[in-house]
């Protein structure tokens, strides 16, 4: 399946990840000690002596130095161990395991509507290029680009929710329980994150495309008599499939990160609102967890992508 | 004689220029025919319409050129087809061969599955059988192991194959005509002959004809039995090979003539036509080459029109019999 050179490729990459995610883990661990406030004292409650709180303090490990504390972290983490939340003393592991999923739901969910959505789109606009069809596509990508993601889903959840109620306004179902009703109540979040996703995806697929389109091999497609909607639909997309690729894959980190905000707003128990809480209750192993499932999310969809592109474009796959 | 493959009349292009400004006039009065299985050469100068005339014979050009005049191929005319119309007479009955085959092929599909595309288009096979006309008519252009070439794609390929897939690809469907743009330009000297006896011998066996646009008058010597010089959008002169290279009519065709570098000309000196071809916006009104011409006289000032002079040969150019014009120097008695 792998070539030697995808192969090397694929061990270069990995080695890579290591770097990045000791930067990112520990850029994060130390904003967390930058903020102010202190989880002893919320453990301790409220009047508690400073003999207690300091008590509170050596049993987590939280008196220590920070590098000793960073680097116990990472090497518990190392063998699958990412410690207990410190508030309620679940396993971070099976936190994640239990909000991981859905987030994902919602991130899928989203990236197919601005795929399903985005690319019809861009080949329409293309196609029509300079015509009212692409100025019209032109102007909707704008504002979808333009508009925040929780604006427009405290949007959605005015109009679609309160005023009509088609939607529920908060809230998840998840998909192993009962698929339907979780696609009915992530279809407003899914949609408010994908907004600026079919937006990027219509807008880079229109230009790409439309430079194809002058391209020499082109000319020669329309000299065999090929019909423009074979020239649009599988040379085209064909030739433009590793910007496309880019797009996406972009597209998923962005949205993964876009899902913090999201989730707090339509009350998606997922990575969002866990980092968020986590975050504010200064919870630092769950936000380190958290944080380190996102960046191992991150570089799988990276690596996925670099070794989809040699599959796209068979001239990669030859440097 | 039986009506020609191709008959050309009254070809004008324009393109609608930017708001305000008037349209760019890039062709005007283009006539000629080609018979079935001649081999016609079109010489000139960058720029002086070869090309344009031979993307509006496949209706190629882009939407704002305005083409006039009549493009009957066997019957029809491609000037006024729909463009649904175009699309079946494409690969089928006139194909194009272009100057770059390294950007001409998709990058991104296997050569095999280009030609097969090409074929499928006119005619409806099993797989199968598609898959071993393909890989024949590979072999026919002359590709070794055209079963491995199959499913190569083009940036695995040297200049040279690619542009014997571009060949490959304008005969799978047995045109009746094929066009093709310096289609040697972009190689090596010798895999320019090798592509250029290709086509030759490929058009003698088929019967496709062939309109050859260079500005190589060796390859034109070599392949084709007429010539037709153009000038600043009009043709100046069409007249069957051995006449034109020998004692050419029309001053500008001599002048290219004698351009060519000769061994038994003195070391060091080139001879050239002076200045260059007028823009198109602004012509002169009389004979487009006058201002280059050494032999120009005051009727040149008038208007020059494409006119017989003998069967089978024609002259824009009032002096024409008035002058005795440089042709090609022999290179070696034959």
């Amino acid at each position: 399946m792998l070539n030697p050179l995808q192969r090397r490729m694929l061990t270069r990459r990995l080695l890579q990840t290591v770097p990045v995610l000791i930067l990112a883990t520990f850029s994060v661990f130390m904003l967390l000690k930058l903020l102010p406030g202190d989880v002893a004292i919320t453990l301790a409650g409220e009047n508690a002596s400073a003999e207690r709180i300091a008590e509170i303090r050596q049993n987590y490990g939280l008196d220590k130095p920070l590098l000793i504390q960073y680097a116990t972290w990472a090497w518990n983490a190392l063998q699958g161990d990412l410690s207990s939340s410190l508030l309620s003393g679940e396993e971070v592991t099976t936190t994640l395991a239990r909000v991981f999923p859905n987030t994902l739901f919602i991130v899928c969910y989203a990236i197919l509507i601005s795929i399903v959505l985005g690319v019809p789109l861009g080949i329409l606009a293309a196609a029509r290029a300079g015509g009212l069809a692409d100025r019209m596509v032109m102007l909707l990508s704008s504002i979808g680009v333009a508009l925040p993601n929780f604006w427009i889903a405290m949007i959605f959840v005015v109009a679609f929710a309160l005023n009509r109620t088609w939607f529920p306004a908060t809230g998840f179902v998840s998909p192993f329980e009962d698929p339907l009703r979780a696609i009915w109540y992530a279809t407003l979040p899914a949609v408010a994150l994908a907004a600026s996703g079919v937006a990027e995806v219509s807008r880079q697929l229109r230009s790409s495309l439309v430079e194809i389109l002058q391209s020499q091999h082109f000319r020669t497609l329309h000299a065999k008599g090929l019909p423009f909607r074979s020239i649009l639909w599988k040379h085209g997309l064909r030739n433009v499939s590793v910007n496309l690729l880019t797009v996406i894959s972009l597209l998923v980190n962005r949205t993964l990160a876009a899902t913090v905000v999201v989730e707090v707003v339509f009350a998606i128990p997922g990575m969002g609102n866990t980092i968020v809480n986590a975050t504010l209750q200064r919870d630092f192993p769950v936000v380190q967890g958290a944080v380190l499932a996102m960046v191992l999310t991150v570089i799988t969809v990276n690596l996925v992508t670099d070794m989809l592109y040699s599959v796209l474009d068979p001239r990669i796959s030859q440097q | 004689m039986s009506a020609p493959l191709l008959e050309v009349r009254d070809l004008t292009l324009g393109f609608t220029g930017r708001r305000g400004q008037p349209p760019l006039r890039i062709l005007r009065d283009v006539n000629f025919s080609i018979a079935r299985g001649e081999r016609v050469g079109l010489v000139g100068e960058s720029g002086c319409g070869k090309s344009v005339t031979g993307l509006a014979l496949m209706r190629l050009l882009p939407a704002t050129a305005q083409i006039g005049g009549t493009v009957t191929l066997d019957g029809a005319d491609m000037a006024r087809a729909s463009a649904a119309q175009v699309r079946r007479m494409r690969g089928k009955k006139i194909a194009m061969i272009f100057q770059e085959p390294m950007s001409a092929l998709d990058p991104v599909f296997p050569v095999g599955e280009q030609l097969g595309e090409a074929l499928r288009l006119h005619e409806t096979l099993p797989r199968a059988e598609e898959k071993a006309r393909v890989v024949q008519a590979l072999a026919d252009v002359g590709i070794p192991a055209p079963e491995r070439r199959y499913g190569e794609y083009p940036h695995q390929l040297s200049g040279g194959m690619r542009q014997r897939v571009m060949i490959a690809m304008a005969l799978i469907n047995k045109p009746d005509l094929i066009i093709a743009d310096e289609p040697t330009t972009a190689l090596d000297v010798t895999i320019q002959a090798q592509i250029m006896d290709l086509l030759r011998d490929l058009s003698e066996r088929t019967g496709t004809a062939l309109l050859f646009i260079t500005h190589d008058l060796g390859v034109v010597a070599e392949t084709c039995q007429r010539m037709i010089t153009m000038y600043a959008g009009e043709i100046v002169e069409d007249a069957p090979v051995d006449d034109a290279l020998r004692a050419p009519k029309h001053p500008y065709t001599s002048g290219l003539l004698r351009s060519l570098p000769h061994f038994n000309r003195e070391r060091g000196q080139f001879a050239y036509i002076p200045g260059r071809v007028p823009a198109p916006n602004a012509m002169p009104r009389g004979c487009r080459f006058a201002a280059r011409c050494p032999h120009a006289a005051s009727a040149c000032a008038e208007p020059q029109v494409l006119r017989e002079i003998e069967p089978g040969r024609r002259v824009r150019c009032i002096r024409a019999e008035a002058l005795d014009l440089d042709g090609a120097v022999e290179r070696s008695p034959a």
